[in-house]
């Protein structure tokens, strides 16, 4: 028996975007249902490092970040929880002086962006750092950057959304999402129906298949952050650590258990990842040497998730080019935490209003249908925020 | 698999009772297998030797009591396999996953491919928590075992045991042998419960015997014993003082300075979930195990699952179980396998499985626990996350899976990572969703099995230590590792700016 719903809007994916669009049209009073294939907020959203960074992002992101800055901060009002969110400020280290070179040019473009960028040296880490490994030379501090429970947060979104309104639809793989000219019919097999007048992509690393079925194909793959916890431990570090060009990220929760992340974990089947083997003891040998006080502490557990990623590190956010009515919001790149609930605000500005004062044409889902997406993205230099999901 | 090259050793994980009779049916079969044994000794728990040092000087009787030749019959085996098997004490196997394992030992973690690997893993005591569970001086049934056999003493002068099941008697019994007091044995179970099982019960004449014989001792010499018991509280602030239960309309008050305190057993499966087998709820055991066939293949290709780890079924079970793991290994591999002898394991087999069915009927899982529970015991003591916290969750986020549970509310997210909590987070949320345990999943193991010193040295293929060594690891040459193709990362020295 084929169970129908006619709704305004219909969202495919309970992630941080997706619930967070689905909150703000439901207070909005525009009707939508979500359908999610697991649970909202357990996949990338939920099970990711947790930083709340603006610092380090590309330009582009500029518009989002800041936006998303404004939400973070009125967060117990906008879904209930603080989701111990903190403003402990984000180091974000430097091994070389090319490294500290690089930061001073960051601070210089973002200059206006209310980040207030500070760039430390060695002798400045040591006053305030003082636990920070010899191989650091510098950093630049965000003061107001910080870190949050992704796995709070993230399902947050989704009950909040549920209490203004919106239809939550769990355990609802959506098997088909078509257009027929006037709507979007999205089926989950022979259980479920949606009609609906728009359609918000927003199922992160299976969102590309289901562009694809709308005739816009995407260079989206998976990536799997590899992330580990220490045993709870007295409380040192502050601020959340990110590194120059990559490779290890840091941050202390209130319990005293250091999150830490750098490397990758593997695929499973395409719906799950495992932490692998490949890159735990490069993970293990950098955190030892990054935070002297971990010496003599132990990892009691390691995990990963599947992220949806662009070549060039930047989510496809707006209207789909082919059919009025879609809109996408995919491929964070490890990179979507801090920015999904700006994200689905836009998203919820682009159907209710038809537009959306956020500069977001950089995330074009066309960019790449160019032969010049080649030339312009040659080998995809390598950034942190693929590496530290925020 | 690669059928021209010549197949890996086979691995054992576990040397107590599974794990050495399939040693030993691996060597009768001309192979030589690796036996990866956390434990310094060879036993297992149920045949925990004490240290190998002087001082420690209890004669196997005293130790094991009427399994005293069951047990000295596996330490010479296991002796007499030594020539023939790669044994390795100390060994935590902490990850595993495509056909590799991560072995830590002496501080080094490296690597062990395999092929056939016979995970015999064993069980740990299943915790119920109740008010007081935490005051110092309580401890498992198994715990307080381990204490006597491993380490020669007792968890305290004046002893009380609660709990339910054979382990029970059994441990009160050998606490009062070895010359401790044992103020009290209080059994959630009835006597009804026991008379319904009796005609199982009689199918395994001697094991009833034993039983018997435990309980009779036990009351000769003094010792209180209370039936259909509902605990309470363990009374008490910087030790334990009291324990508290309710039997027959009134209330119990005993004084003592420990608690023994134990409600069956649960497997150690987590390996065999980061191996991919496939699982299914095991209503006797109120758990999701490891499916496997009779002979022990589990799901997985070349994955063999035997002893208490697979599905409680006690020592005797165990070394049935293992043998017969083994033989499906070697009949797997093409080997010639007595086919007659598998039939006989087989049939024991199933006789102990009903045997073990009458146990659980007599000393059946008290199914008003989650109940009886009070909003604030603490049902996770990594993470302190008290039985209130998750009905919470359960009515304020509409929370109904055990792994959601454990993602909104941290439970079993701690240092034993929900191998000691995970059962009873589990019953409290099927209580409060208004289901069986069955119905809420189980918790998804993450690596690492036990925690892992962040410091430890890493042993790697050539290969990954160069990819490691790229990342900025320093190098070294670790004159253990240098037998193998093997380099050790000395991750201590850090990385290079």
């Amino acid at each position: 028996m084929m169970e129908r719903i006619n709704t305004e809007v219909v969202i495919i994916g309970g992630g941080i975007v997706g619930a967070s669009a689905a909150l703000f049209l439901s207070r909005r009073g525009v009707p939508v249902t979500l359908l999610e294939a697991a649970v909202c907020g357990a996949k990338a959203s939920g099970v990711n490092y947790g930083g709340v960074r603006r610092q380090g992002r590309p330009l582009e992101q500029m518009g989002l970040t800041c936006r998303a800055h404004e939400l973070w901060a009125q967060l117990p009002a906008l879904i209930g929880t603080d989701g111990e969110y903190v403003r402990s400020g984000h180091l974000k280290l430097a091994r070389s002086e090319a490294d500290m070179t690089a930061l001073e040019t960051y601070r210089q473009a973002t200059r206006g962006h209310g980040m207030h960028l500070r760039l430390l040296d060695r002798a400045e880490l040591n006053r305030h750092y003082g636990w920070l490994g010899e191989e650091v030379i510098g950093g630049s501090l965000c003061p107001d950057d910080g870190h949050a429970n992704p796995r709070l947060v993230s399902p947050a979104f989704a009950l909040a959304a549920k209490a203004a309104g919106a239809v939550i639809r769990e355990s609802t793989s959506v098997t088909s999402a078509v257009h027929d000219g006037r709507h979007f019919i999205v089926r989950s097999d022979n259980t479920l129906e949606v009609r609906a007048s728009y359609l918000l992509n927003c199922a992160g690393a299976w969102a590309g298949h289901f562009a694809e079925g709308f005739g816009e194909v995407v260079p989206e793959t998976s990536i799997h952050p590899l992330m580990m916890v220490t045993e709870p431990l007295p409380l040192f570090m502050g601020v959340s650590l990110g590194m120059q060009g990559g490779g290890i990220y840091a941050r202390q929760v209130a319990r005293g258990n250091c999150v830490i992340g750098g490397g990758r974990g593997l695929s499973a089947d395409g719906n799950y990842a495992r932490p692998g083997q490949n890159d735990i003891p490069a993970l293990l040998g950098k955190a030892a040497s990054l935070l002297k006080p971990l010496r003599g502490a132990q990892v009691i557990r390691f995990w990963t998730g599947v992220e949806g990623n662009m070549p060039d590190h930047n989510p496809v956010v707006g209207p789909s080019r082919t059919t009025p009515g879609l809109f996408h919001a995919f491929g964070f790149s490890g990179a979507g935490f801090q920015i999904g609930p700006a994200v689905g605000e836009v998203l919820a500005q682009l159907v209710a209003d038809g537009h959306t004062d956020i500069p977001i044409d950089a995330f074009r889902i066309d960019r790449y249908a160019a032969a010049a997406h080649e030339a312009a993205c040659p080998g995809h230099p390598f950034r942190e925020q693929t590496l530290e999901a925020s | 698999m690669n059928s021209t090259r010549a197949p890996l050793q086979p691995v054992i994980i576990g040397a107590g009772p599974a794990g050495i009779r399939a040693a030993q049916a691996l060597v009768a079969a001309g192979l030589r297998p690796r036996v990866l044994d956390e434990s310094a000794r060879a036993g297992g728990q149920i045949y925990r030797q004490p240290p190998a040092v002087p001082g420690f000087m209890r004669a196997p009787a005293t130790l094991y009591g009427f399994e005293h030749r069951k047990a000295s019959r596996l330490h010479r085996l296991m002796a007499e396999l030594a020539p023939n098997i790669d044994y390795e004490p100390g060994s935590m196997v902490w990850n595993l996953s495509d056909g590799v394992l991560d072995v830590l030992r002496d501080g080094v973690s490296r690597q062990v491919p395999y092929q056939h690997l016979i995970l015999a893993t064993g069980a740990t005591d299943r915790v119920l928590p109740m008010p007081g569970w935490l005051t110092p001086g309580v401890y498992t049934l198994g715990g307080a075992q381990v204490a006597l056999k491993y380490q020669g003493c007792a968890i305290g002068s004046e002893v009380v045991f609660m709990g339910t099941g054979p382990l029970l008697y059994l441990v009160a019994y050998q606490y009062a042998k070895a010359g401790a007091r044992v103020a009290a044995v209080l059994d959630t179970a009835s006597f009804g419960d026991r008379l319904a099982a009796l005609p199982g019960l009689l199918r395994a004449p001697v094991l009833l015997a034993k039983g018997l014989y435990y309980m009779a001792w036990l009351r000769r010499h003094g010792v209180a014993l209370h039936e259909q018991v509902r605990p309470l509280r363990v009374v008490g602030t910087t030790r334990v003082e009291a324990v508290e239960c309710e039997s027959g309309g009134h209330t119990l008050s005993i004084p003592c300075d420990a608690l023994g305190y134990g409600l069956g057993l649960r497997s150690e499966t987590q390996l065999a979930s980061l191996a991919g087998c496939r699982y299914a709820y095991h209503a006797r055991d109120r758990a999701w195990l490891p499916v496997r066939d009779a002979a022990g293949r589990s799901s997985v290709s070349g994955v063999y699952l035997a002893g208490d780890g697979a599905a409680i079924a006690g020592a005797d079970a165990a070394e049935l179980s293992g043998e017969r793991a083994a033989l499906a290994l070697l009949q797997d591999m093409g080997s010639p396998v007595d086919l007659k002898r598998a039939g006989r394991l087989d049939g024991k087999l199933l006789r102990w499985q009903r045997i073990r069915d009458a146990l659980e009927r007599a000393f059946p899982f008290p199914e008003v626990w989650a109940d009886s529970i009070t909003d604030d015991v603490m049902i996770c003591r990594c993470e302190e996350i008290s039985a209130g916290t998750l009905r919470a969750s359960v009515a304020g986020q509409g929370t109904q899976e055990l792994n959601r549970l454990k993602a909104l509310t941290r439970v079993g997210m701690g240092r034993c990572q929900g191998r000691m909590c995970g059962a009873a987070a589990a019953e409290v949320l099927a209580r409060a969703c208004g289901v069986g345990p069955d119905q809420v999943g189980r918790l998804r193991p993450q690596p690492p099995v036990k925690p892992i010193p962040i410091h430890m040295m890493v042993a790697m293929p050539a290969a990954a230590a160069t990819a490691a060594s790229a990342l900025g690891a320093s190098t070294a040459v670790s004159a253990k590792a240098a037998k193998s193709v093997e380099r050790t990362v000395d991750l201590s020295q850090g990385g290079q700016p």
